[in-house]
């Protein structure tokens, strides 16, 4: 019953989204819907548009073509002001961190809280409670240049939870980490899915992740959702191009 | 025939890299006045901009002085006019050669660091990590850079301009047993305000320039880590070239009212 009304509206519609760089066609149509409380992977090759569809979706890019929408707002339609506040309620974590280089932890995780008029042990107690998740405590004071990779992804992930967004798109989760890391990666945002309940978008090339945390993916080839089902369904098929991904 | 008329690449690029860095000087001056203002990040950068050149700027001012006194000397001694030391030095150096020398230190130290800094941001996503936080990059990291150098250049050409004098006076007190009293009392005799006046204002623009153009190169760099490096290098070369095009605008001003 819950499932079929989720299913009624989508948390993140988008519809027939084009995008060229010159004469590179990236996207050609794609479309997709993210419904409330779901894991939907994107699977695609490096260069197949994965990156450049999330940017639209947060309008860090402009389609050519297309529509989107998040949480039944047209993204195209909104000022910049409600752009940003729709922003804090979809927590990214980019596929190489992108800590700030020159503020410590506790900075880097307080600063998507400057618009959010928390007071200062209001703004610490949740910097402390993202942490926590991540199970980053006691790297609070530490700068991104004492980190390892896999500790830059996790305070990544803790900066992008602490507004507790209803959205959390992970670009390659665990692209450029060692096998058990990345494996830490994908148990905690299962921990993270849980704990928060949002609604996961993971763009990853990583087969291993998509088993693990996928509840439906899409497979974008040629700049189209090519595939669309369970892993299950989409492991199996017998279509060469997407059992390409699967050897 | 057709190829008479064909505008060479190299002078389009260059027509639309002076539109664009326009737009972005449009662009901060809608964003200066517009809410809300990150006085924080503003005084960090100043502090940042300010206290950092502190050494150069102060190293540079003092040999600046020293040596122009010294290499000075001999041909004023020959016309017997010594004496006009104090004043020459002082009339040359806030008129002129303080403001511009350590507008160029500041190019090197500040607009390259401003590029590389921003690139290096833009490079690793950390500029979009602002944008989808819901803040306004170019507010936070443009514009109060671009205010940051506009207010600390001319202080810094102030106190480098100071220490070039204190540099002349120590060779003309060990040279020629002027007092630094003596000296100092040359020197305000001679400035007028229509030196000052000119000299500090233009030192306004020259910090203007040097972070409007070495955040331009950085917050629109691409090309990875090679476009890092590239940024850097053209903001040196652009703001070297614009201080010198702003210099030459201010002395044909001041020469038409003074």
């Amino acid at each position: 019953m819950m499932k079929n009304l989720n299913n009624i509206t989508p948390i993140i519609k988008i519809k027939d989204l084009r995008k060229s760089f010159d004469d590179n066609h990236v996207l050609n149509g794609f479309s997709m819907d993210l419904y409330k409380g779901e894991n939907l992977v994107i699977m695609g090759k490096s260069g197949s548009g994965k990156s450049v569809m999330i940017k639209c979706l947060v309008g860090l890019m402009q389609p050519d073509h297309g529509d989107i929408e998040i949480m039944s707002k047209d993204i195209s339609e909104l000022d910049q002001k409600e752009l940003n506040n729709l922003r804090t309620e979809i927590g990214f974590l980019f596929q190489g961190s992108a800590l700030y280089d020159s503020m410590t932890v506790r900075e880097n995780l307080k600063f998507p809280l400057r618009k959010s008029n928390k007071d200062s042990e209001e703004a610490e107690r949740l910097v402390l409670d993202a942490l926590k998740s991540v199970g980053l405590l006691e790297a609070i004071d530490l700068m991104p240049s004492e980190l390892s990779g896999g500790m830059k992804r996790r305070v990544a992930l803790a900066r992008a939870i602490i507004l507790y967004p209803k959205i959390i798109i992970y670009d390659e989760p665990t692209t450029g980490l060692d096998p058990i890391t990345a494996k830490e990666i994908i148990e905690l945002m299962r921990n993270i899915q849980q704990k928060y309940g949002a609604s996961s978008l993971i763009i990853t090339h990583d087969v291993d992740c998509a088993r693990v945390i996928a509840n439906r993916m899409i497979l974008l080839i040629d700049g189209i959702n090519y595939a669309e089902g369970t892993f299950e369904e989409i492991s199996s098929s017998k279509d060469k191009k997407i059992q390409a991904f699967f050897k | 025939m057709i190829k008479l008329f064909q505008i060479p690449d190299k002078i389009k690029t260059f027509f639309i890299e002076i539109g664009e860095l326009s737009y972005f000087a449009g662009r901060f001056f809608k964003e200066l006045f517009s809410r809300p203002f990150e006085y924080k990040e503003l005084l960090r950068q100043c502090y940042k901009i300010g206290n950092r050149s502190l050494l150069l700027v102060g190293v540079t001012g003092f040999i600046l002085g020293l040596v122009f006194t010294i290499q000075s000397r001999p041909t004023l001694m020959e016309f017997g006019a010594v004496s006009w030391i104090p004043s020459m030095v002082s009339i040359s150096i806030v008129r002129e050669i303080g403001p511009v020398i350590i507008a160029l230190v500041c190019v090197g130290r500040i607009s390259s660091g401003i590029g590389a800094e921003l690139g290096s941001m833009r490079v690793t996503e950390q500029i979009d990590a602002m944008e989808v936080s819901g803040t306004n990059p170019f507010k936070y990291l443009v514009v109060t850079r671009i205010l940051a150098t506009t207010l600390m250049v001319p202080l810094l050409v102030v106190l480098g301009d100071a220490i070039a004098l204190f540099g002349s006076a120590l060779v003309e007190n060990m040279k020629g047993d002027v007092s630094f009293l003596l000296y100092f009392n040359k020197v305000f005799k001679a400035l007028e305000y229509s030196d000052l006046i000119p000299a500090t204002v233009k030192t306004f623009f020259f910090g203007f320039a040097i972070g409007l153009v070495g955040s331009f190169k950085g917050y629109n760099c691409k090309k990875g880590t090679v476009g890092v490096g590239e940024a850097s290098n053209t903001a040196v070369v652009y703001t070297s070239m614009l201080v010198f095009i702003i210099d030459f605008i201010a002395v044909f001003v001041t020469d038409i009212f003074y």
